[in-house]
């Protein structure tokens, strides 16, 4: 007996407390797939949720032209996003990026791993502080 | 093969024997899979558990598979007075949710011994083992469960039992529209895969609409979420459970009676779970 491909707990309550939320957030499972964004994140990202599906996060992230506050291009590696899917440890920067109405925006993002158990990880949180 | 249950206690929160809980009973959940062979598969261990285990004395069966859906009280005080406990050759395999602290043993023995309990857990003579629950669907003599966690107050599951074709879910404690039931794509609906499409449901079932305004994140389901869920899943029979500790007989009844407007012709009509029901999906 197989059970249906099913979000994990953790994922569900994430969104549902994302989806209550009037700071734009993001949600990717522990494959590091962009699993839900929002309302307010629509805003940033130009885009409703139910227009698009999911997505790898750094795809996502990748269409913004995410550069350091010097301009240089912003290594995958060192995106909040990244650190918290590979590395599993909270992370925060503030970079530029180019939204979705073209407009260069300096923005602050906190990502964070979310462990159902110690050893049971299930995704990241993505939270982008705006002015 | 047919699935088959005995429900030996469907009441929530707090057990409430009287006159007026007579027909659908005051024990809290229990419920037994009844098996074709020597051992006996039991879900949960409220309050019904106790005349369980004496039934289960009486048929000489020495092997128990015990599983947990989670250990508020209501799920697990029956356990000190469940009498294979304390015949030597019996064994008993309690299986429960993992939780982030301490283990499935550590959490259960705080409330089987002093000051809550006058014996110890060291002194209960039958052979008991505790495991968290497996990852992996779990196998005994036709019949496979499997769990998933379940929107609930701390580390709760629900229950899937499946032989050959026929399933039966089991969600008594749940709060599905904590995070939405209509509207969500069945993956992102909480146990929406434990009861996907399941010959029967049994769910929460807790309180009337007007109730459940005030007891939000309680971690219980109104009837009307409960008819909800059941549609959104695509399960076929509804059996309503864990009932309300306020609720006499008449006014499950009533509770039954809004189900079934709900439900109006989709499917069968909900019923309500009862002290010594059987169901059998075949």
């Amino acid at each position: 007996m197989e059970l249906q491909r099913q979000k994990h707990l953790v994922l569900i309550l994430a969104r549902e407390f994302a989806s209550n939320l009037s700071t734009p957030t993001l949600v990717m499972d522990a494959d590091g797939n962009l699993v839900f964004y929002n309302e307010a994140a629509e805003g940033v990202i130009g885009r409703r949720f139910s227009e698009v599906s999911e997505m790898a996060l750094d795809d996502w992230v990748a269409g913004f032209e995410p550069r350091t506050l010097d301009s240089e291009p912003l290594a995958r590696e060192d995106r909040p996003g990244s650190i918290a899917l590979e590395q599993r440890r909270a992370s925060h920067l503030r970079y530029l990026v180019t939204s979705a109405d073209g407009v260069e925006r300096e923005i602050e993002v906190t990502a964070f791993p979310l462990f159902a158990h110690t050893d049971e990880f299930v995704g990241v949180v993505v939270i982008f502080w705006r002015d | 093969m047919p699935l088959r249950l005995k429900i030996w206690g469907c009441r929530g929160s707090v057990p409430t024997p009287g006159p007026d809980t007579v027909t659908y009973g005051g024990n809290t959940s229990c419920v037994e899979v009844l098996l074709d062979d020597e051992a006996a598969l039991v879900l949960d261990a409220g309050t019904g558990i106790r005349a369980l285990g004496l039934d289960l004395v009486g048929r000489g069966i020495r092997q128990i598979h015990l599983f947990l859906t989670h250990l508020h009280l209501d799920h697990l005080e029956g356990l000190r007075f469940f009498a294979p406990l304390w015949d030597p050759d019996v064994t008993v395999d309690v299986w429960g949710p993992r939780s982030p602290v301490l283990s499935l043993r550590e959490r259960i023995l705080r409330g089987f011994s002093p000051p809550l309990f006058p014996i110890d857990f060291r002194d209960v003579p039958a052979r008991v083992t505790f495991h968290d629950l497996p990852a992996e669907p779990w196998r005994t003599n036709g019949v496979s469960l499997s769990s998933d966690l379940v929107l609930h107050p701390g580390p709760t599951v629900g229950f899937r039992l499946e032989a050959g074709v026929l399933s039966v879910a089991y969600l008594p404690d749940h709060e599905p529209a904590l995070a939405g039931i209509q509207g969500r794509s069945p993956d992102w609906v909480s146990g929406g895969a434990l009861a996907a499409g399941a010959d029967v449901l049994l769910h929460d079932a807790q309180y009337l609409d007007e109730e459940y305004g005030s007891r939000i994140g309680w971690g219980h389901s109104s009837v009307d979420d409960a008819v909800a869920y059941r549609r959104a899943v695509g399960a076929e029979r509804l059996v309503l459970f864990h009932h309300e500790p306020e609720r006499s007989d008449h006014g499950l009844e009533l509770l039954e009676d809004r189900a079934r407007e709900l439900s109006g012709s989709d499917g069968p009509a909900p019923e309500l779970a009862r002290e010594g029901m059987l169901i059998e999906v075949a």
